[in-house]
């Protein structure tokens, strides 16, 4: 089956800016594929690409068979796009927003009505409202539906959920499940790291580069350091103090418990000889007590800091 | 000392209660972490503290001050950082600092010293004559922290302020805030990273307008019977019956 996206070594500079250093990745048919990374990482451009709104330096992309360049006539007719600003038109109501989409597309609201039904009944009870007028969480539902009345192929969502509540994030991504059983194409970007389990497969991207594309199980798999979770009654001075031991390499704040890597040749693995119970040794005589310390297994978050180094 | 005390604070737009009689204190040196949905009424009951906006009902003092009656003087006490840096991409970073110092007052024989103590604490010592719009996105961030205390403000408030950055800079911009709060600066974040939630000493949760939970984590963790703020968040804010409109 011929991939929904192709993508090959992909560049685009803004003067001396790399935004796109030169990225390659396929994404297959149904497929919900995560781009995440940090603002200014090249999200936005990649994303202007493939909808054909904005020419590459070099390489290709092709988009459900057609190119971008030779083929952006047929590309937007089969694409939704959901840029990362809130792009409708915010002087007319949100029922004249969804037809104004529908009949640029040939389509009405009826006809592909059940596509967007789950999102558009939240938002339907306000329709003569001006898009204006609505909170955050209703234009965002408003955009996705727009983006969808004309039943794309593959659909472009550019940082939807960011500055949404956590609960809200996780219906919206309770819509972009429901939306793949239709079989709906979706390429979503996001800085939210614990977004990435949601996606069948992530692309980390910083600096205009991949650090990695996979699925987030097997990034997760790949992770080579030897991760410890730490806790104590001083959290802040722990941080310090962790930094200080010469057997520990990095020590970030992790919610309730820091983040430490062990130093790969100090690790038991390798045949080194610091242990739980030496670190536990070392905060007690600096007076941490409450201490815990466990092997854990990585997050997104730390595989990102691991590429990322 | 006591830098911020809401007594049953009210805000009605219409018939419409966007804050619903909340009442809480905050401790000088405090991170004070202020959680709630999109629409919850987090952002209104800000303004009100920051002299931006007038309490339908209610009282409270910022950094000693009445924030009714008195909110000018709550203006000039207290900095401020939103997600949208205040930054002036065509200033020069000493010069986005020398501003600020400027219109907060700052005694002009102060402001160069400082300026030099700023960019040192922030290891960007070397940026000082580079144009902010040339900067890295983790480094803005933590310069427009840098102006928003620059005045020594007893207490700054912090508005989404790690959105977008990537996860080592989210994780350096907090020890920032660790430092500032050492230095006695009280600080009150408002942030959609249930992980940085758990880096403050008190949270509060926000639902339908009105502070549905108080505490510091490890006690609302165990009242909860969570293993983590985010459960704790999700417990709450799914309770909520109004919309975001």
């Amino acid at each position: 089956m011929m991939n929904a996206v192709v993508v090959r070594d992909l560049k685009r500079s803004y003067n001396k800016v790399e935004a796109l250093k030169g990225i390659s990745f396929d994404v297959a048919p149904g497929e919900i594929f995560g781009i995440i990374g940090p603002d200014g990482a090249g999200k936005t451009t990649l994303f202007r690409i493939l909808t054909t709104l904005l020419l590459a330096d070099s390489g290709t992309a092709t988009v459900d068979g057609d190119d971008v360049v030779k083929g952006f006539r047929s590309i937007r007719k089969k694409v939704g796009y959901m840029p990362g600003r809130f792009s409708l038109y915010q002087d007319l109501s949100v029922e004249e927003n969804l037809t104004i989409f529908a009949s640029i597309f040939k389509t009405t609201i009826q006809e592909n009505y059940h596509l967007i039904k789950d999102i558009y009944q939240q938002i339907e009870p306000f329709k003569t409202r001006r898009a204006g007028a609505l909170s955050g969480g209703m234009k965002q539902k408003l955009a996705l539906s727009c983006a969808l009345i004309h039943k794309p192929v593959v659909l472009f969502l550019d940082e939807p959920t960011t500055g949404v509540d956590p609960v809200s994030r996780k219906e919206f991504w309770e819509m972009l499940a429901k939306l793949k059983q239709q079989g709906i194409t979706i390429l979503v970007s996001t800085p939210y790291m614990d977004e990435a389990s949601l996606c069948d497969r992530i692309a980390l991207i910083q600096d205009g580069a991949f650090l990695k594309i996979d699925t987030p199980q097997h990034i997760i798999e790949q992770y080579e350091n030897t991760l410890w979770s730490v806790h104590s009654n001083e959290m802040s001075r722990l941080l310090k103090d962790l930094r200080s031991n010469d057997n520990i390499s990095t020590c970030f704040a992790f919610g309730d418990t820091h983040h430490i890597t062990i130093k790969p040749e100090r690790s038991a693995e390798n045949g080194g000889d610091f242990t739980h119970k030496k670190l536990e040794h070392f905060l007690k005589e600096k007076n941490h007590v409450e201490i815990e310390i466990k092997s854990i297994t990585a997050s997104i978050e730390d595989c990102f800091m691991e590429l990322a180094g | 000392m006591k830098v911020i005390e809401a007594r049953q604070l009210t805000k009605r737009f219409g018939n419409f209660t966007a804050v619903d009689n909340i009442s809480f204190e905050v401790e000088k040196g405090e991170i004070f972490g202020f959680l709630g949905a999109n629409g919850a009424g987090k952002t209104t009951a800000m303004r009100m503290l920051c002299g931006l906006s007038k309490p339908t009902e209610g009282y409270g003092k910022v950094a000693g001050f009445d924030i009714e009656k008195q909110s000018e003087q709550v203006k000039a006490n207290i900095g401020y950082m939103s997600q949208k840096f205040a930054l002036y991409e065509d200033l020069k970073v000493w010069e986005n600092l020398r501003l600020y110092g400027g219109i907060y007052g700052v005694p002009k024989k102060e402001i160069d010293p400082r300026i030099d103590a700023a960019l040192k604490q922030l290891g960007i010592e070397d940026e000082k004559n580079t144009m902010v719009k040339a900067l890295p996105l983790g480094w803005k961030q933590k310069l427009a922290f840098s102006t928003a205390i620059f005045h020594e403000p007893k207490i700054v408030f912090l508005d989404e302020p790690t959105g977008g950055v990537d996860p080592a800079a989210r994780r350096q911009f907090w020890e920032l805030i660790y430092d500032a709060a050492d230095r006695g600066i009280t600080i009150f974040v408002t942030t959609h990273y249930m992980d940085e939630a758990e880096y403050c000493n008190r949270v509060s949760i926000m639902v339908d307008g009105r502070i549905e939970a108080l505490d510091s984590p490890k006690n609302l963790r165990r009242a909860f019977k969570a293993d983590n703020m985010d459960q704790i968040f999700h417990q709450l804010a799914r309770k909520a019956k109004r919309g975001e409109n």
